[in-house]
């Protein structure tokens, strides 16, 4: 039987609520994590442990003055960080988060919205969500700004295409590009970084890349460009592009979870505990990374997403469609 | 800047061209540099670029003009409140203008009302993170002045004080430039260190910064009860902090292609500009004052200044590392060998009588009073001397008319003079390559504004 409406707003509301409190709680835990990392303590005084810090940041970045500057294009300065966060909120619907379960006698599928082309959606959503910064940048009317959302747009062409290629060998051999089929397509134990530890190794670059986390900002490199994109944007503007980025993370993590790492599945603990610890781990390891590597250069990385990445997972892409062809035909 | 003032430095490099096209000679690397530049000043450029933007719509299209933006004064890294004119074609730079000033303080000016007493505490504060080498420079000048002799004690206790500074120095720029680059962690590791250090410098003068530590004659006070244990402790840990800093950076193939090849100048053009210190060193030109001229008893220690090869960031970033090694060497050998007697001359006539004899000996009394009210009289002349600041040489020019204040007070500042190799550094390298320079040369700007 079909889903009703009101199972719908349910899960609709529950997702956003736990992305949102994910999104606090991954900058509060990056904060205090990064701090470990440089022998520090991290945000420790609000509430026990600090851990009413995300509340306390929101309460400051509402009460700041909604400003917008002189020379900006008002109406797309202020859409832009809609768009961001909007788009990365929808991708997030397309993530499985257990398997169905049957209420009242509904079947209720675990997943936002079961999109039989979830992969292509949740890609269309990303790349929707770099128009916010691609035009709140431009559309602030500051050369820094300007200059990080040309870096944006740059990066998003040469690192979108590797990333793309990455996955598509996840996808023939599931044959489904339904994130559920996928992750049900791994039921057997085999999850698919043991089969495409090439495509997983490419993915997670281009993930960082895509979600604009060190060392590849250069979109906002405070040394450089100040901020970049968001060098114009303060208050609750500027929470909801940094919401964005982080709630990108977490759709990339989950991505990469649902993709190579089997999703929800896993043996003993409840499939969302699942998810939740794989994405977790991810995360952990870009914050890692950020606290470890200094940034490279616009050309630098220009250079490593077109002539090493692209063709390494065209080669991976290449062989697997072989070998699936040749073996695997039905 | 007005127009015939433009074709007076336009006048200039033509005719050096032609002059040397004359003699059938090469322009020798300063002369090209400023044929190269054109001598363009910020506010020509910004009119250029106001020119450009009124009659855009009449240009052809696809004319590549360069955009201008302004780096600082108020940058995350320009190092204080360096500002950088900069002509942007996408994301090269083609020319940069430096405009220094915005931490202009008067201090040089400021001397000149001070008694040559007073003004050891203005020195401190201009290259605020090497301050025991601006006194050191400006002290070792009045000394020379006065003709007097610094006791043994007082030099090497100079010597291990200014190594530590030395290393101080070297662990903000590691952590700024490491910050610049984006590595954010290193900055901490740094600091933490710097830190330590910091407490040691108030443990031995009272203050973390602007110490006041050295004196006309000598040093204000010996080692405290316990500083040589806590120092001792310091640097047999420093090596191993080093370790860490390099296991991180040394290695890390991003850290080496952001400053591997950036920033290179031959060592002729760096020589002919004045370059000095670990920018020039870089370059393989063994040039150390402490070496070259030895001051302050640096002939007694055992150490070695480490020369580059390619005068890149990378070279600047791997010699300042070994200096700090080399400064953990002299500051062991320091306390080693740290010899017995005053520190600090034994001259009533300059030197402030020991506290005690205050209470006991009329005489110590109005010596005191003395100094204290009017200060000391220098003879007349005037001294220059240098002393190698983490920077570069870092000289102190002194002139005195036989009254208790200087005439005239001016420093050599290496940050205000190494500035210069920025722009020629910069054409046609990338924005980001820009902050690398930037960081690897190591301005601080309260030394080049003064």
């Amino acid at each position: 039987m079909m889903q009703p409406w009101w199972i719908m707003v349910i899960k609709t509301a529950f997702i956003v609520f736990v992305v949102i409190t994910g999104f606090a709680y991954a900058l509060l835990w990056e904060r205090k994590l990064i701090g470990r990392f440089q022998q520090r303590y991290g945000p420790n005084r609000a509430g026990p442990l600090g851990y009413l810090q995300p509340l306390a940041d929101v309460v400051k970045l509402v009460f700041k003055e909604d400003f917008v500057p002189a020379g900006a294009n008002r109406i797309l300065f202020q859409m832009a960080p809609v768009i961001s966060v909007v788009a990365a909120v929808t991708a997030i619907a397309m993530i499985p988060f257990g398997t169905a379960i049957h209420i009242l006698g509904y079947r209720i599928p675990m997943v936002g919205a079961d999109v039989s082309v979830g992969v292509l959606v949740l890609f269309a959503m990303s790349g929707l969500g770099f128009y916010g910064l691609v035009l709140g940048g431009w559309a602030s009317g500051n050369k820094y700004s300007l200059l990080g959302s040309a870096r944006t747009a740059a990066q998003l062409v040469s690192y979108e295409v590797a990333m793309g290629l990455s996955i598509v060998g996840v996808v023939m051999l599931s044959r489904s590009l339904s994130l559920v089929d996928i992750v049900e397509s791994q039921r057997s134990g085999l999850w698919w970084v043991l089969v495409q530890p090439v495509g997983f190794v490419i993915f997670m670059i281009t993930a960082v890349a895509e979600t604009n986390r060190p060392p590849f900002d250069l979109p906002e490199s405070e040394s450089e460009l100040v901020g970049g994109f968001h060098t114009e944007y303060a208050g609750m503007k500027f929470a909801m592009f940094a919401m964005a980025e982080y709630v990108n993370m977490l759709v990339v993590s989950a991505l990469g979870a649902c993709l190579f790492l089997g999703g929800y599945l896993g043996p003993w603990l409840p499939g969302w505990l699942w998810l939740v610890i794989k994405i977790t781990a991810t995360v952990f390891v870009f914050i890692w990374i950020r606290s470890t590597l200094p940034r490279l250069r616009y050309d630098q990385l220009m250079r490593f997403g077109w002539k090493v990445l692209l063709p390494i997972a065209t080669a991976n892409l290449v062989l697997t469609a072989i070998i699936v062809g040749v073996f695997f035909s039905k | 800047m007005s127009t015939d003032q433009t074709d007076v430095f336009a006048l200039e490099a033509r005719e050096a061209l032609e002059a040397a096209r004359r003699e059938g000679r090469e322009l020798a690397e300063t002369e090209r540099v400023v044929a190269m530049v054109e001598a363009r000043t910020p506010q020509e450029a910004l009119a250029r670029t106001r020119a450009n933007e009124a009659n855009a719509n009449s240009a052809a299209p696809g004319s590549r003009e360069p955009m201008m933006i302004n780096l600082g004064p108020q940058h995350p890294s320009t190092h204080g409140v360096l500002r950088l004119v900069t002509e942007l074609d996408g994301e090269v730079v083609r020319d940069i203008h430096p405009v220094i000033g915005y931490l202009h303080t008067g201090i040089e000016k400021q001397c000149e009302n001070k008694t040559f007493w007073q003004a050891i505490t203005l020195v401190t504060r201009m290259d605020y993170l090497s301050p025991f080498f601006n006194i050191h420079a400006y002290t070792q000048s009045v000394e020379k002045l006065l003709d007097l002799e610094v006791p043994t004690r007082a030099q090497w206790l100079r010597v291990m004080i200014s190594e530590l500074n030395r290393i101080t120095s070297h662990l903000v720029w590691l952590g700024t430039s490491g910050l610049e680059l984006g590595a954010i962690t290193v900055f901490f590791y740094a600091y933490r260190e710097r830190d330590r250090a910091l407490d040691l410098f108030e443990m031995i003068s009272g203050e973390r910064m602007n110490n006041r530590y050295f004196q006309v004659g000598g040093c204000a006070d010996d080692m405290p009860p316990g500083f040589e244990k806590l120092l001792r402790q310091f640097v047999t840990e420093m090596p191993s902090r080093i370790d860490e800093y390099e296991g991180m950076l040394s290695a890390n193939p991003i850290w080496l292609e952001r400053t591997r090849g950036v920033g290179i100048l031959p060592a002729d053009q760096l020589i002919d500009l004045g370059i000095t210190g670990p920018a020039l060193r870089a370059a393989g030109v063994d040039l150390d004052l402490r070496k070259a001229r030895p001051y302050s008893g640096y002939e007694h220690f055992d150490f070695t200044v480490p020369v580059g090869t390619n005068g890149d960031a990378y070279d600047r970033y791997l010699i300042r590392l070994r200096e700090m090694r080399e400064s953990v060497r002299i500051i062991e050998q320091c306390l080693d060998g740290m010899p017995e007697g005053p520190h600090i001359a034994d001259d009533r006539k300059v030197v402030l009588p020991p506290r005690g004899e205050l209470a006991t000996s009329m005489e110590a009394l109005i010596h005191h009073f003395k100094l204290v009210t009017e200060g000391f009289q220098v003879p007349e002349g005037e001294a220059y001397s240098a002393v190698e600041c983490p920077r570069g040489e870092l000289g102190c020019y002194v002139v005195a008319d036989g009254g208790p204040k200087p005439v005239r007070v001016h420093m050599r500042d290496p940050s205000f003079v190494n500035l210069q190799a920025l722009r020629p550094m910069a054409k046609n390298a990338y924005l980001a390559d820009l902050i690398a320079m930037i960081g690897s040369m190591d301005n601080v700007m309260g030394g080049v504004d003064r």
